[in-house]
């Protein structure tokens, strides 16, 4: 009797974590599904490849999701082009050379920035980052790429700083004493031993802030301008993939064309942080067995 | 250069980016701060807005905001635990068991607009639901999961085998080894782990976008069934959507205000639970 209860609370816990899995294998199989009839309509190709994105144009509409996937991935190259360096260093610093008493100020205030809800890093895009990056630049107004670029480096800090930090500190002590031992300083003990030994640490952290940050979508949809159309800087106003689902989901009627190509876009979306995350997984799992 | 002043050099710049991260956000909150400050009041807090959201306060957004938080909860903190005590007491090694961490960091990376998707395919379409707190709640339960998950997996993990050992050696099961001496002592981490997923999902907008918040109500939502309004969504609405948003901006850093410090007080709360419990776990060992 006994055993068969036991038996039957380990299923049970067995069950709930199965959840997980039905659940990632759902989303999949629902953007699929919800997917596949845009097709009827829209050439795969031309979805893929067309620069316009028109979706409810007066004679012809087009769906190609191009201009929008630059948009995302330039949004993204410019918003890892400011929180790698920034975290990385940051990272360093609190592993390495901060005191305890700096690494307690640091860490909270690294957990309070992972805390700021998207929407209030997009309203501050629009209300101070905004005006600042108009008037640098002489522009009308300052929603635009390089707005967005600088909100999602800052929404990918805390994952890239926490996750480069636990990377650094799980480098073996004994690196750094051999490596002071051998006359080199704190300084190039870190440059030379300890970055290089915690490198594809650091590379999974930098992934997963990417993959934070193309899925991000309040903050580009507030402060980028969301004009649909292919970028040529970051001056420009861009539309990211996320925006634009936010943007349109809640205007189209349901099981049209237009209603299904989002889940479209969605699964373009899904596919591409999925494939990011899968590679920091990878990399994390190859660099514990090294360990 | 010397070896030495290198080294100054190099560790300043360090120290400079530390310093950035910390300027980042005494910008972010010291803006909202003092422009929000100004407009939260008594009434603010618990007045409906009026005269077409140009005036009044954001009542319906808080209640809103609970209520959703409180259905999220509901779904995801049991799933969760019990999810978590699978994969730290019970689990084998196996594909099966990897398959699911696997999908447990997946899913932590599934972008929330995608979430959005979701809950409109299964629970506004599929199941019926319309647009409606229980849709909304349900789909912020699904992303909050792998959070809850992994912080009570981590809770269950700081438990010394020899609590589980102890209760088994006293012929105790598994099941009450775990009821008795592994859940208490890891219920503080538990917690402190649900309350910041529950911190992170109340101050989501996109997965509720579609799901059940509303513009603007005029009366609260009456069951489950009904749509709400959102203090994420309400500062959305009035920071890009209003008709005079020069006019209401006042009333968006107040909103904002209010959001952050409810995203926040749910953080601290849980940041001041962890070090309680941790310090008294180091004082008893």
């Amino acid at each position: 009797m006994g055993r068969f209860k036991e038996s039957v609370y380990k299923n049970f816990f067995f069950a709930n974590a199965l959840v997980v899995v039905v659940i990632l294998a759902g989303i999949f199989l629902l953007l699929i599904r919800n997917s596949l009839p845009a097709f009827l309509e829209v050439n795969f190709l031309d979805f893929l490849t067309g620069k316009v994105w028109n979706p409810g144009g007066y004679s012809e509409s087009s769906y190609g999701i191009l201009s929008l996937l630059v948009s995302t991935l330039m949004v993204t190259a410019g918003a890892m082009l400011f929180a790698v360096p920034l975290g990385v260093l940051t990272a360093a610093y609190i592993a390495e050379v901060a005191s305890p008493r700096e690494r307690e100020i640091i860490k909270p205030v690294i957990e309070i920035l992972a805390g700021i809800p998207s929407v209030v890093v997009g309203f501050f895009g629009i209300v101070v980052l905004g005006p600042w990056i108009a008037r640098i630049f002489n522009l009308s107004n300052g929603l635009n790429a390089v707005n967005g670029s600088i909100l999602l480096g800052i929404m990918a800090l805390p994952t890239i700083i926490s996750l480069a930090e636990d990377a650094i500190t799980a480098v073996p002590d004994d690196y750094r004493q051999a490596s002071l031992a051998l006359g080199a300083n704190r300084w190039e003990t870190l440059v030379k031993v300890v970055l290089p030994a915690a490198l594809s640490g650091i590379i999974a952290a930098v992934m997963l802030g990417m993959g934070r940050a193309i899925g991000e979508t309040m903050t580009v949809l507030m402060a980028t301008g969301n004009a649909p159309a292919m970028p040529g800087s970051f001056l420009d106003s861009v539309r990211t993939m996320t925006a634009t689902i936010a943007i349109e989901l809640g205007e189209v009627p349901f099981n049209s064309t237009h209603f299904y190509i989002l889940f479209a876009v969605g699964l373009v979306l899904f596919i591409m942080t999925f494939l990011v995350n899968l590679a920091s997984d990878l990399i994390l799992e190859r660099y514990q067995e090294v360990e | 250069m010397s070896g030495r002043q290198k080294q100054f050099v190099g560790f300043s710049v360090l120290r400079l980016s530390a310093l950035v991260v910390l300027l980042i956000l005494v910008v972010i909150l010291g803006d909202i701060v003092v422009k929000g400050a100004g407009v939260i009041s008594w009434d603010f807090l618990t007045q409906a807005p009026t005269n077409g959201m140009t005036e009044g306060g954001i009542f319906p957004a808080v209640v809103g905001t609970f209520l959703v938080t409180l259905i999220t909860a509901v779904i995801a903190v049991p799933l969760g635990i019990f999810a978590a005590i699978y994969l730290n007491e019970y689990a084998p090694k196996t594909k099966v068991t990897r398959l699911i961490r696997l999908s447990i960091r997946n899913l932590a990376g599934v972008p929330s607009v995608v979430f959005g998707l979701f809950g409109v395919a299964l629970f506004v379409r599929l199941f019926g639901f319309g647009t409606s707190l229980i849709a909304a709640g349900a789909t912020l339960g699904l992303l909050t999961l792998p959070v809850i998950i992994t912080a009570s997996e981590e809770a269950l993990k700081t438990v010394p085998n020899s609590y589980r050992e102890g209760a088994l050696a006293l012929g105790a099961t598994k099941w009450q080894a775990i009821r008795t001496n592994v859940l208490p002592s890891a219920l503080p981490g538990i917690l402190t782990g649900v309350i910041l997923g529950l911190a992170r999902a109340a101050g989501e907008t996109a997965p509720i976008l579609f799901t059940g918040v509303a513009f603007y109500l005029p009366f609260l939502p009456d069951s489950i069934f009904s749509q709400f309004m959102a203090l994420p969504y309400h500062l959305y609405i009035l920071a890009t959507q209003h008709h005079a948003i020069e006019q209401v901006r006042p009333l968006a850093y107040g909103t904002a205000l209010v959001l952050i410090t409810l995203v926040f007080s749910m953080n601290l709360f849980a940041i001041i639970l962890r070090s309680y419990f941790r310090r008294k776990a180091v004082n008893s060992r």
